[in-house]
């Protein structure tokens, strides 16, 4: 009986006569759900992805030779742009950064500031890299509740400093503006409706959504070897299982006196180390960080004001060395490698992207994977472009 | 494990092969000689002690002013087991500089070491993929270097500003529109 003759059934087709070769799709660099321009260069074999390979670049612009050429003020708004997602915490590692090699030390006011803008902006930043995934495998709805929310805390950031996406906010030695009048008030309007609504509304809506734990409780499972050994970090390691988070094991900005959990995946409906656990970090971290906010908050009016331009100097320029230092950003850690000659520009200014670096464990969990999964791993390492390529 | 404890047992392992050390800069480092990096990555890995199980960063940096005229490559370690953290160094001369690869070690090392011979052109022997990844495959030159000039040309466009092309721009030429007249007075007439 030939193959193509009516009734024919599968068993019966010529196997030898089907084309089993492998082919190569690439997927992006305009593809929506890389989550900029990222292509992957997928070898398939039907649906299985047998090898894949990240191409990245298309938005390189050379952060590190930009800031060889201006000066250490000047390299803030050229840091806003890595991540553009989460703004306050590039800046705030390049600041700390410089103010660690030129040793100065900001007043608990200051730092107070500092640490509730960086959780505010994690809180945003989650938000959007859970909606956007939500929405890369196949929900519209969640996607624009915690755009929603977003937009809360991206109208307090303009309310405080002018911008709403690159703030330019965290300076060597202080910060851009001041909190304003009535921004305390604002910030627990927004955390009460927070805590009590749209959170447990996130969490209905999604994470303990039947169908949403059914599609990616085991999909892109990373042991805590691979992770570490490729240097994945924040909630990517710890959804992992890994207990790590530079704000308890190397405090900065007076972390150590918040009271707040490390987020760990736990497994709880599938391998540990899943999409759905990294998932589950980010929106467990929002918890935690509206608990850092509170802290803040009230801390914030208890605190005697000062200048926030009081210890921000005239003329930036550390001495001769270098350091490392890492700073707990949303992404997870940022490590800015800082060398000076003693001059006002920046000898080197090198950027451990979080991003960059989870980016590149990608065809190791792509492997033996379905097409339709590696649009639910990319999402779940919770990508920015603009920091991978720099 | 403190800096100079670590430096001790690199020593005691090493020996010579240790070339210096800065253990009371903001990072503590110790350079070694370059063809000894593979070994001693391996040993921070292996050894219980030390457990460096975390690259934390791999960056190159350029020094054509030195005597003599060198690169260096920096490795910044971690060690999630014992929370301790340090540096490893290798100097590489400018012309023809290679280092020994250690993504077998760290896998990460695979992307830096990539960005680093994209950027700064140091060949890592051995590595397994050794591409460009951040720039066009058909770029030439590394741009970190220090003496970099921007092309003049790429792939036959022209890409270099001159003072001419702005000139020409402001005076309407290439645009079919203008001559624009930038200065403050005229943004804001005064309604009559």
């Amino acid at each position: 009986m030939s193959a193509a003759s009516p009734g024919a059934r599968i068993a019966d087709w010529d196997q030898d006569g089907l084309d089993t070769d492998e082919m190569i799709v690439n997927m992006g660099p305009q593809h929506p759900a890389t989550h900029g321009v990222l292509r992957l260069e997928l070898r398939t074999d039907g649906e299985i992805v047998r090898r894949a390979r990240p191409h990245i670049g298309y938005l390189h612009r050379c952060f590190e030779k930009h800031a060889e050429n201006v000066d250490y003020p000047g390299v803030l708004p050229y840091a806003d742009r890595m991540d553009y997602v989460a703004s306050m915490g590039n800046t705030l590692g390049f600041a700390l950064t410089v103010e660690k090699l030129m040793g100065i030390e900001v007043s608990p006011y200051l730092q107070t500031i500092r640490v509730l803008m960086a959780e505010l902006q994690r809180i945003a930043s989650h938000c959007v890299a859970v909606g956007t995934y939500t929405m890369d495998i196949g929900a519209f709805t969640p996607f624009l509740h915690l755009l929603r929310d977003r937009e809360k805390i991206l109208d307090l950031f303009e309310w405080t400093c002018g911008a709403r996406l690159l703030y330019n906010y965290n300076w060597v030695g202080g910060v851009s503006h001041d909190v304003p009048d009535g921004f305390v008030r604002a910030a627990r309007d927004f955390l009460r409706e927070f805590d009590s609504v749209t959170f447990p509304e996130l969490l209905d809506l999604i994470i303990h959504n039947r169908i949403f734990v059914k599609r990616i409780a085991d999909v892109g499972v990373c042991s805590p070897e691979l992770a570490i050994s490729h240097d994945l970090t924040g909630p990517n390691l710890r959804g992992s299982g890994v207990a790590r988070d530079l704000r308890k094991d190397f405090p900065y900005s007076g972390y150590e006196s918040y009271d707040f959990e490390v987020c760990v995946g736990k497994g709880q409906y599938g391998p540990k180390g899943s999409c759905f656990d990294r998932n589950w970090v980010r929106v467990a971290e929002m918890r935690e960080s509206s608990k850092i906010i509170h802290q803040a908050l009230d801390r914030l009016e208890k605190l005697e004001k000062t200048d926030v331009h009081e210890k921000v100097p005239k003329r930036v320029k550390p001495p001769k060395g270098e350091i490392y230092f890492r700073s707990e950003a949303p992404r997870g850690q940022l490590g800015y490698y800082l060398v000076s000659d003693g001059n006002v520009n920046p000898y080197r200014v090198k950027v451990k992207s979080p991003c960059f670096t989870a980016m590149s464990v990608f065809h190791h969990l792509a492997k033996g994977m379905m097409i339709a999964d590696v649009i639910a791993l990319v999402g779940s390492l919770d990508i920015v472009l603009g920091e991978i390529d720099r | 494990m403190d800096p100079r404890a670590i430096h001790a047992a690199l020593g005691a392992r090493f020996g010579e092969r240790i070339l210096g050390a800065a253990l009371d800069a903001g990072s503590p480092f110790a350079t070694l000689a370059t063809d000894a990096i593979a070994e001693v990555a391996a040993f921070c890995k292996a050894d219980p002690a030390l457990a460096f199980d975390n690259l934390m960063c791999l960056s190159a940096v350029d020094y054509p002013k030195e005597t003599p005229p060198r690169m260096e490559v920096v490795y910044h370690l971690f060690s999630y087991r014992h929370l301790h953290t340090f540096a490893l160094k290798v100097q590489v001369p400018r012309e023809n500089p290679a280092v020994p690869t250690v993504e077998g070690v760290w896998g990460v090392a695979n992307w830096h070491e990539r960005e680093a011979w994209d950027l700064f052109g140091i060949v890592f022997t051995g590595h397994s993929d050794m591409r460009r990844i951040l720039l066009p495959d058909d770029w030439e030159g590394h741009p970190l270097r220090k003496d970099w000039q921007d092309p003049e040309y790429y792939n036959g466009l022209h890409v270099k500003p001159t003072p001419q092309m702005m000139e020409r721009v402001l005076s309407g030429e290439t645009l079919g529109v203008g001559p624009f007249d930038f200065t403050p007075e005229n943004r804001h007439l005064e309604q009559p």
